[in-house]
């Protein structure tokens, strides 16, 4: 019989908090984290605001007690915080004592130091050594080695929908018996690469986002990292763990349209979500609270809005916590599965923050107030460039197939 | 003018990669975006790039795009009022 | 049980269906190789002129194993190991020199490496699952296994597997279409073959 996926440790640090309950309770009392650029200097620090975590990279070495020669980047950093923070958490002693693995999720990898660094090389051998960090795959192996993880890694880079494929490949995974547990999540770190790439595609906001609204004008970019330790019924037995909730469905479709925008009908995204239901034997009215992609782009939530409509006869409560943290890229997924468990396990629903005006295409009103809510079933989208849309559906009690 | 709408036609083809297709194949009048030439948002953001780089003009906001890229020929007349590079 | 009757592997001087050459490079570089297949095999899509050179190579390996092919939930599982570096570059390159500092969006768009799997969906409208791996080298063992997993939950009813390398004027790309019945056993001796 196929084992269920049970989620016993989260870590996560953002701009709302170094902490899983940090992160909470900036939630419900409703204290985003949306500020001016401060870490380093660009020639749009004024021009937008985004999701940044108020330390420096020598704080963050400091936290993890990294060695004074060291090659981690401020995404592996995040990384490394995040996971060892879920793996405390799951009350875990000896990663490798049962088939463990990491599948670790980024974008900018190694990017923010080398573009810091790439001019200097010439002249400044030290910082050579960065080099070897750039690539992707670097940050999921400095995490690994962080964790003390001797089993398998892997690294996905699927832009805003990276870490809802971690998370769907790891319960793949442990399903299937390939692993026993699995941590898994994202990572992105803000740089100069991504901020300046985004502002030439026009779709950031002088201002804080507005997810879901008709005066929205565009999302604020974040960076943050999330992680969550997933293990098959036979760890969470022996070991006696707490079940914090399970990953009871998911589903992955391609939305087939443009590299960047979405379909006018969000067909990728109600196919995605249409799969996700499969798989968790669920109807969608057994959904308490959708967590939304909602990155206030003109565009996704228009997309999104109306695959929410054509899958859900009653759409439920919904939000977009972007407005908290940014769209933090390849963590979001990440972020959001931390929060969705979160408002299972205390039954509650987190507000769209910046929510004044509903968009005159339909009458979709989020959940402005935190709310207490007994749910059962949540439901989280992410969507990345390439059409890549990913659902998670988390749920208290696992489904049995 | 015409020697405006000519180095356009070129840029437009040089800078959204229009390999196939020679400036006597762009009508003054035709449709660059929908029908016309097929161009996507993507194509417009690049023109906007194209309008700060070669004519120092700097759009705020993409949506005015939609007016001025209707054709070559609203495009010349915009970038000829607006220009500030010559 | 599963199996794979078709495969691409395109390289500097050559590319090959199955093994055998289709295409041969005589001093072509990338740009010119890739443009003279897309004319001989009378490809119609403008689209892949703004395509940057990774998706390039993923969009004309993907045409020739798809060829005519009919069905439609085909997932893709790509994977290599500089993900889109090629174009990272291109795009650093437009924001360094403060007083020339042009981004072009057209070249950000292209700095993920899934969007090569984003440009085949479009082409051959295929909404299905699909995932990019970064990795030394081709993951032969987890492709076998995310793709024996696919078709046997019916997620998917053929399986794209691919490794699709660009930098720096450097390329290779080994496809191949893994169904449920075939020529070639899918093992993993097999798809080191193909991939080698």
């Amino acid at each position: 019989m196929r084992s269920r996926v049970a989620i016993t440790g989260m870590g996560i640090i953002s701009a709302i908090g170094s902490t899983v309950e940090e992160n909470f309770d900036a939630l419900v009392s409703k204290r985003p984290g949306i500020s001016f650029l401060e870490n380093f200097s660009s020639r749009h620090a004024s021009e937008i605001k985004v999701g940044e975590i108020k330390r420096t990279n020598e704080e963050l070495q400091q936290l993890l007690g990294l060695p004074a020669e060291n090659t981690f980047t401020r995404t592996s950093m995040l990384g490394a915080y995040a996971a060892a923070q879920a793996v405390k958490a799951a009350g875990i002693k000896d990663l490798n004592d049962v088939r463990a693995g990491l599948i670790s999720s980024t974008s900018v990898g190694g990017m923010d130091f080398t573009e810091k660094h790439y001019r200097q090389y010439l002249n400044h051998p030290e910082f050579q050594k960065y080099i070897e960090s750039h690539h992707a795959g670097d940050s999921s192996n400095k995490i690994a080695h962080y964790l003390g993880l001797k089993g398998f890694v892997s690294t996905i880079s699927t832009a805003c929908s990276s870490a809802a494929n971690a998370i769907m490949l790891g319960a793949g995974m442990i399903e299937q018996g390939y692993l026993d547990r699995v941590v898994v999540g994202g990572t992105d770190a803000l740089s100069k690469f991504t901020v300046n790439g985004f502002k030439t595609l026009m779709i950031l906001s002088d201002a804080d986002n507005m997810p879901f609204d008709q005066e929205r004008k565009g999302l604020n970019l974040g960076e943050a990292a999330a992680y969550l330790v997933l293990e098959s019924d036979e760890v969470v037995k022996r070991k006696k763990r707490e079940v914090l909730a399970y990953v009871a469905g998911y589903g992955n479709a391609n939305d087939a349209y443009h590299q960047t925008a979405s379909s006018e009908n969000g067909e990728g995204a109600y196919l995605a979500m249409k799969e996700a239901f499969e798989k968790a034997g669920i109807e969608p009215h057994e959904i308490g609270y959708v967590n939304a992609h909602g990155t206030a782009t003109p565009n996704n939530d228009l997309s999104e809005g109306r695959a929410l409509l054509r899958i859900f006869d009653k759409v439920p409560a919904f939000s977009s916590t972007k407005a908290f943290t940014g769209h933090t890229l390849a963590a979001a997924a990440a972020v959001e599965a931390v929060y969705s468990v979160l408002a299972l396990q205390r039954g509650i629903v987190f507000p769209n923050l910046n929510f004044r005006r509903p968009m005159e295409e339909f009458n979709l009103i989020p959940q402005t107030e935190p709310v207490s809510k007994e749910l059962k079933y949540v439901l989280s989208n992410s969507f990345g460039f390439g059409g890549n849309c990913s659902t998670l559906i988390f749920s208290k009690t696992g489904t049995h197939e | 003018m015409e020697a405006l709408k000519q180095e356009l036609k070129e840029r437009i083809i040089e800078v959204l990669n229009l390999e196939d297709i020679t400036p006597a194949d762009i009508q003054d009048t035709e449709a660059l975006f929908g029908d016309g030439l097929g161009l996507d948002s993507i194509d417009a953001l690049e023109l906007i790039v194209l309008l700060d780089k070669e004519y120092g003009i700097k759009l705020a906001d993409p949506k005015q795009g939609k007016e001025i890229f209707q054709s070559v020929e609203t495009m010349a007349q915009f970038i000829a009022e607006n220009r500030t590079k010559l | 049980m599963y199996a794979i009757n078709k495969f691409i592997n395109i390289q500097k001087d050559a590319i090959f269906e199955n093994g055998i050459c289709l295409f041969k490079n005589e001093e072509d570089g990338f740009s010119a190789f890739m443009k003279r297949v897309y004319k001989e095999r009378g490809i119609n899509y403008p689209k892949f002129y703004k395509m940057d050179d990774l998706c390039k190579l993923a969009f004309i390996a993907a045409e020739l194993l798809l060829g005519d092919e009919e069905e439609k939930d085909i997932a893709l599982l790509l994977s290599n190991r500089e993900a889109s570096l090629d174009t990272d570059l291109k795009h650093q390159q437009t924001i360094q020199d403060a007083a020339a500092y042009f981004p072009s969006p057209a070249v950000f768009v292209y700095t993920l490496p899934n969007i090569t799997i984003g440009e085949i969906s479009i082409r051959h409208a295929l909404k299905s699952e699909s995932a990019f791996f970064i990795a030394e080298r081709f993951p032969a063992e987890r492709m076998q296994q995310y793709a024996q997993y696919l078709l046997k939950t019916k997620k998917a009813v053929k399986v794209l597997c691919g490794w699709v390398h660009f930098l720096n004027g450097e390329y290779r790309a080994d496809f191949y279409l893994v169904e449920t019945h075939g020529n070639i056993a899918h093992t993993i001796e097999n798809i080191n073959e193909i991939t080698k």
